[in-house]
């Protein structure tokens, strides 16, 4: 299988990553490489076998309903670069 | 050519659950600027989030009332997408195992009755939400809401009208409402409604090119935005000139909807399973012990209304609409057995009062004992109805009718040697209309009586006073 550079473009800027022309070079062939290897799975028979959501084989954990103390206020925004009256400030975003 | 649209409607409803739908953090609206957060909602490494019970059981709910199919299996998945509304960088939402899948709402609209089906109802976590600064480039951030329980709700593309799609989102609102699961309110954004709308050839079995359409919070932006679209799209295509499938926003202040550029490419979510959550499996004993739980839904109680109370159909729907308002209305005809009296009063005078404040009846102080003593003096001929209507607004406010009635000396007076005398007074001094009705304008009986009223500031029993007169004219 192969993978444009086109492709790669795509994911990276998904993922608000940017590469140069090399990279994206490196990480056509590197990513073409790695969905090959993974593809050897689809020469296995699955017909009549679940298909697996989780790794762990349990179901149906939950906690009940109620409300507990949440952090204070300060310390969410402790990372923060920017902040004003309680809320995190950033570069304004068009709706 | 003759067209027809094609609407199909996502709702959002946000769950009336006390804590969020992953952490422990408080949902309640309108708390200071993120005082509601922790690490597990503001999507901090290494956190873990844990499915809230309740949540289920009222996805469950919605989906037995309206005949979904439950999955004996489903699955949380991330969608992914960056916007700083969004901490994770990722919505906890559902996609290949939806909670529940088919059912229908059963709307009417001018008579006809239809079924609207549904795509699935699954579980999501709300975003945070977004203050744009007025007169600098930044925005504010407030992630109370992150984490918050909602419900989507996909409809089939199966409406054909702006009626029809209010119908759809009023029935739904409505079924939320009786089953406590939501508030209902479009205004604050604890019911939001966006729509697929597509224009074709009536007739024809295509469908045309859909365009999304969002900003709309209230039933008439619904009605409106899809109005303007249809209209938008029909002249488009007799233009000869082409739909383009975009998001298009309400613009409330000019009724009209335009088209919201560049987040076209966002739309590849890549969605897998969430490795921190496990499925979710619901057996029949779960869905017993919920079902146990539904109430009388709208329809059935509005069908029980016109059975059992002899209600039109239009006051038993309108009546039904709300919970409250059903119950407010049962609780006064059990204890008054007029049902059309207490239906015909709260069409009129109650529904303008709650209509004129935006309140359900159990938001005011109107209660059903102080209603049902109001028409019983009514009914029993102790007020005249004139004076039960200029009292209502203050049993309204929570005032008891028979002191009021004895505090203003209200009662009707019925004492027929009183009002004959009265009668006999305002006849001798109008001879010019006694004269115009002996001529034989008996309609000039109506000035009489209210002369009659006036006199005696609308205690007077109009009945008798009739009475009275008719025979006294005659004579
Ligand atoms: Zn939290």
């Amino acid at each position: 299988m192969a993978i444009t550079k086109e492709e790669v473009k795509h994911v990276a800027h998904l993922a608000r990553l940017e590469f140069s022309e090399e990279e994206l070079e490196t990480f056509s062939e590197q990513l073409a490489d790695i969905l090959n290897y993974v593809a050897k799975l689809n020469e296995l028979d699955t017909t009549d076998i679940e298909p697996t959501y989780h790794a762990l084989k349990i179901t149906n954990v939950y906690r009940e309903d109620e409300v507990k103390e949440s952090f204070p206020t300060d310390e969410i925004l402790g990372n923060a670069p920017e902040r004003e009256n309680g809320f995190f400030v950033v570069p304004k975003v068009i709706k | 050519m003759d067209f027809e649209a094609v609407i199909g409607l996502e709702v959002h409803a946000q769950l009336l659950t006390k804590s969020k739908i992953f952490c422990s953090c408080s949902t309640e609206f309108g708390a200071a600027p993120n005082s509601h957060v922790c690490p597990v909602c503001c999507g901090m490494p290494g956190t873990l989030p844990v499915l809230n019970k309740r949540v289920v059981d009222f996805a469950i709910k919605l989906a037995l009332a309206t005949k979904a199919r439950v999955n004996p299996v489903s699955v949380f998945a991330r969608k992914n997408y960056f916007y700083p509304d969004l901490p994770k960088g990722y919505q906890i939402s559902q996609y290949e195992l939806p909670l529940a899948e088919g059912g229908y709402i059963e709307i009417e609209v001018n008579g006809a009755k239809k079924k609207v089906g549904l795509v699935r109802i699954h579980m999501e976590e709300d975003a945070g939400k977004l203050i744009h600064d007025e007169t600098r480039p930044v925005s504010y951030v407030d992630l109370n809401r992150t984490g918050v329980p909602l419900l989507e709700i996909v409809s089939e593309p199966d409406m054909r009208s702006p009626e029809e799609a209010v119908a759809y989102l009023k029935k739904l609102r409505s079924i939320l409402r009786y089953l406590e699961i939501c508030d209902g309110n479009m205004e604050e954004g604890s019911l939001r409604c966006d729509a697929n709308i597509s224009v074709r050839p009536k007739g024809s079995d295509k469908f045309g090119t859909k365009v999304e359409l969002k900003n709309m919070n209230s039933f008439k932006h619904v009605q409106k935005a899809l109005e303007y679209e249809i209209k938008r799209q029909i002249a488009l295509i007799l233009d000869g000139k082409e739909v383009i499938q975009e998001t298009r926003l309400f613009d409330v202040s000019r009724g009209v909807t335009q088209s919201m550029r560049g987040k076209e490419e966002a739309h590849d979510y890549r969605y897998f399973p969430d490795p921190d959550l496990v499925p979710i499996e619901i057996d029949d004993n779960w869905i017993k012990e919920v079902a146990e739980t539904l109430p009388e839904l709208p329809d059935a109680k509005k069908e029980r209304f016109i059975k059992e109370y002899n209600l039109p159909e239009y006051d038993a729907e309108i009546i039904t609409s709300s919970r409250k308002l059903a119950e407010f209305f049962e609780a006064c005809a059990k204890a008054l057995p007029k049902p059309k009296l207490i239906s015909n009063w709260i069409m009129t005078e109650v529904l303008r009062e709650l209509n004129k404040e935006g309140k359900e009846i159990d938001e005011t102080n109107l209660t059903p004992e102080n209603f049902v003593e109001l028409l019983k003096l009514l009914d029993e001929g102790v007020i005249s109805s004139t004076v039960a209507k200029k009292i209502f607004p203050e049993v309204y406010k929570g005032a008891n009718p028979a002191k009021i009635v004895e505090e203003k000396g209200l009662k009707q007076e019925s004492d027929e040697a009183a009002l004959e005398a009265l009668c006999q007074k305002i006849l001798e001094a109008n001879p010019k209309e006694v004269e115009k009705y002996r001529q034989g304008k008996k309609n000039v009986i109506g000035f009489f009586v209210g002369q009659v009223m006036r006199e005696t500031k609308g205690k007077a029993n109009p009945k008798i006073v009739n009475k009275i007169l008719t025979r006294l004219l005659e004579q």
